[in-house]
């Protein structure tokens, strides 16, 4: 029961619990499958980067490179899938992007894993390169005419349907890359040596290496994967848009991580849980969401959810602060 | 084969050289160890020994030599088939990990040495309690390994080191952040995994714990084997003949200040909440007063008291007989009271930072000329002066003071305190995993302050080293000092006694 009050999840449940309560109260509308189905929609995307940023935090690293990864995967994709004349061929689309999201987080793990820079240098370094280099050598035109393929998988629905008082809502077949992150990450966190490895490494990096965890090719794995999560985060964020933008994304990273860290995951490495991530990203596209109909303006946002944050993190760390002082 | 199997050593190591960027750390070392045999490595920090230990554990490799286990040799070890081939490392800083469970912890290196690709959670519990019970320790399995105290992570360690038939258990440093109590405990363990034909190689630098349990000692000085045999060929003396490479000399402490020295400093009822209370004692110039207690007695909260660290909140102070409020550092400072942190690496020290800054930043108010700026040349000598009187082991003072051993690290935070020039001096545990040679060394230097008019306090759980070091020892106990001894009325067994009864 202890364990229970203290850990980041129940805190940022009642948070999101009161929330909707207040909401609520203002505009009895907010109880609906609709905004229900609206805020899943907005938490795809957001989603699967913190799904991976999670990961990453776990190793004990840090990524903030993952938007221009999206960005660059997305874009390049879509620009392919124009030049090739497989405009209809969805599935290219995501191995495409998946492919280039793979090879630019390996960039990542080369000089993380093999030249054993640091991950927040790395990954500002590679945010601001993968960018430029994007916007220099691929395009900066935005595409809004975007591929047929694109333009159906952003129409096709798992369901749809009309409440009682008429408003439509649907729940976009997108939502399925999001479950799918969420049980493949969550079967390799929890169920695989190799997710373990991932979690020993972040307690220990020294101990992980002494017992004969290869550590390098953890990291490999650990930023290719986070690569892959975020190229195919991209394609869907472009689909669902109907709009393939070069400068889209890049800018969301500083949010991501902060529904991340909400969740419960350390910087220091070594903790984090999906449950946590996905009550992180519910918190955050339920804040941007539900101010506008709080009619709060939009502003105001960036103020609370940095309140959140220092409460969030703040509150579980005075907490152990004052067991460890209790046990002294 | 020319030797039956029973007769070949379980492990052998021959002409072992390594070195890192061009330093010897090792040079042609030869070790062997045979099945259920405790053996010693001893050494000082920096002679080889942990270098050695890790390639055992094939962490590294060596330059040159061989490692026979059973008999077949393997140029390069991998850390799995050491695993493999019995031999489990303990490092000094158990190499846990804080972030998993107690079971997890215990059942991780079994899980990734057999292979297994996905966890099975009921089999890593089954691990790990067998294990557990073992070695006769309860432990619950779902804490968290950062939450428990340091005997049971070592407990942890030793469990987990016993998975996967384990036929050497290596231990480096086992005992140092043990009390009396639970190392004998673990002396205990290591004499029931012999029993049971576990090999143990106890790394160490405590002597008195090396002749407890070792059967065989070998010892290791600047990278090379310098003498090795059953432990019977060897006594105090010639252990640290070895160690050092030169005899230590008695501390030769000033004869104890007479009434008539002037009394530095006096306590009376000191007392700070529950930590401790009562405490009045009185120190001389000249005088060197020992403090000695277990974790948990007082004496660190008393020393922070005393430099206003954390400040008492009732009795009285009195430096030089006039009353002093000491409710900070600062306020201890200006009262001539200098204070060495027990953990110098965390208390003391800016480790990245060179040996200069380190020992100039209590003094750069004194060298700070017009408008703030500093003095440099003359803040330079100062401190070079004070590093050399103090024979810190360095090329340059520019180095990073991270690049010195324990006991130079120490010297260095003593220069700092010395260049302030206190009156009293307050040392909480000055020679915590410092090795023999220095520890001698600080001891004189502490004789040298003591003869030049300083008092100085020790505090420390070593009691060999109070014994050596003070004139006076007072016995600390539930934050309340329970006895005072002079140090030629003392005797080892009777203080250790004292300090648990």
């Amino acid at each position: 029961m202890r364990s229970l009050l203290t850990r980041n999840e129940t805190l940022v449940a009642l948070i999101i619990l009161a929330f909707c309560a207040m909401t609520a109260a203002v505009d009895p509308r907010f109880l609906s499958v609709t905004t229900l189905t609206d805020l899943i929609r907005n938490g795809i995307v957001i989603g699967m980067f913190a799904i991976g940023v999670m990961l990453v935090l776990v190793s004990g690293g840090i990524d903030v490179s993952f938007t221009a990864v999206a960005a660059f995967s997305m874009y390049s994709a879509t620009k392919l899938m124009v030049a090739w004349g497989v405009g209809d061929q969805m599935l290219v689309a995501f191995l495409v992007s998946a492919l280039l999201g793979l090879t630019l987080g390996l960039v990542n793990a080369v000089f993380i894993g093999w030249l054993g820079l640091p991950t927040l240098i790395v990954t500002l370094g590679t945010l601001t390169a993968f960018r430029g280099f994007l916007l220099t050598f691929v395009g900066s035109q935005l595409i809004t005419n975007v591929p047929p393929g694109m333009r159906a998988f952003s129409r096709s629905m798992l369901f749809r349907g009309t409440t009682a008082d008429g408003a439509f809502f649907a729940l976009p077949t997108a939502v399925l890359f999001l479950v799918g992150a969420v049980l493949v990450t969550w079967f390799i966190l929890n169920r695989t040596m190799l997710g373990r490895s991932i979690v020993a490494m972040g307690g220990s990096r020294e101990a992980a290496a002494r017992v004969g965890v290869n550590v390098r090719a953890i990291q490999f794995f650990v930023y290719g994967y986070v690569g892959v999560l975020s190229g195919l985060a991209g394609i869907v964020h472009a689909s669902l848009a109907r709009v393939a933008n070069p400068f889209d994304l890049v800018g969301l990273e500083l949010s991501v991580i902060a529904a991340v860290v909400l969740g419960g995951a350390r910087l220091t490495g070594g903790h984090g849980t999906i449950t946590g991530t996905l009550l992180g990203v519910a918190l955050i596209v339920l804040i941007n969401n539900s101010l506008i109909m709080l009619g709060i303006p939009s502003t105001w946002q960036n103020v609370v959810i940095g309140f959140l944050i220092l409460l969030g993190t703040g509150v579980p760390a005075w907490q152990a602060r004052r067991r460890a002082a209790a046990a002294a | 084969m020319s030797e039956a199997p029973s007769e070949q050593p379980l492990v052998r190591l021959s002409g072992i050289s390594k070195s890192f960027a061009g330093v010897h750390a090792l040079r042609d070392v030869d070790l062997e160890i045979r099945r259920g045999e405790i053996v010693c490595l001893a050494g000082e920090n920096g002679s080889g020994k942990s270098t050695l230990i890790k390639i055992l554990a094939g962490a590294q490799d060596a330059d040159a030599g061989t490692i026979a286990i059973d008999g077949r040799e393997h140029r390069a070890l991998h850390p799995i088939e050491a695993v493999r081939a019995g031999i489990q490392v303990i490092y000094q800083d158990f190499s846990l990990f804080p972030n998993l469970t107690v079971a997890e912890n215990i059942a991780f290196n079994h899980q990734l040495s057999h292979g297994r690709r996905l966890v099975n959670w009921r089999l890593v519990r089954r691990i790990a309690r067998e294990a557990l019970e073992r070695i006769g320790v309860r432990i619950d399995l779902d804490r968290r390994v950062e939450t428990l105290p340091v005997a049971d992570k070592q407990l942890v360690a030793i469990a987990r080191a016993l998975l996967h038939d384990a036929r050497l258990i290596v231990m480096d440093e086992p005992t140092t952040a043990l009390t009396e109590r639970e190392v004998r405990s673990l002396l205990d363990i290591i004499r029931k995994l012999q029993r049971d034909g576990v090999a143990v190689l106890f790394v160490s630098h405590k002597l008195k714990e090396i002749f407890a349990v070792c059967e065989k000692i070998v010892v290791l000085r600047n990278g090379r084997k310098v003498a090795a045999g059953p432990a019977s060929e060897f006594d105090l003396g010639s252990l640290t003949f070895h160690m050092t490479g030169r005899t230590l000399e008695a501390v030769d402490l000033p004869p104890p200040a007479g009434p008539g020295a002037p009394e530095l400093l006096r306590v009376e009822g000191l007392g700070r909440g529950r930590e401790f209370d009562g405490v009045s004692f009185c120190l001389r110039a000249g005088e060197v007063l020992g403090i000695t207690g277990l974790l948990g007695s007082g004496r660190t909260e008393l020393a922070k008291a005393l430099f206003g660290l954390a400040p008492a909140d009732r009795g009285r102070i009195l430096v030089e007989g006039r009353e002093a409020a000491i409710r900070s550092v600062r306020d201890a400072m200006e009262q001539g009271i200098g204070y060495v942190p027990e953990d110098r690496l965390t208390e003391g020290l800016f480790l990245p930072q060179s040996i200069g800054r380190n020992a100039a930043v209590g003094i750069l108010d004194r060298f700070a000329g017009r408008g703030g700026a500093l003095d440099r040349p003359a803040l330079e000598g100062h401190v070079e002066d004070w590093v050399r009187r103090l024979k810190v082991a360095t090329p340059s003072t520019a180095l990073p003071v991270q690049s010195l051993s324990g006991g130079n690290q120490q010297r260095v935070v003593l220069a700092r305190w010395l260049a302030t020039r206190p009156r009293i001096l307050i040392l909480n545990g000055p020679t915590v995993g410092v090795d023999v040679g220095s520890k001698a060394d600080i001891h004189a230097i502490i004789a040298g302050l003591a003869r030049d008019g300083l008092g100085v306090v020790v505090i420390s759980d070593d009691l060999p080293e109070v014994l050596a070091a003070c004139h006076r020892i007072l016995v600390m106990r539930d934050g309340r000092i329970v006895e005072e001894v002079a140090r030629d009325e003392a005797s080892e067994d009777q203080l250790a006694h004292r300090l648990a009864s």
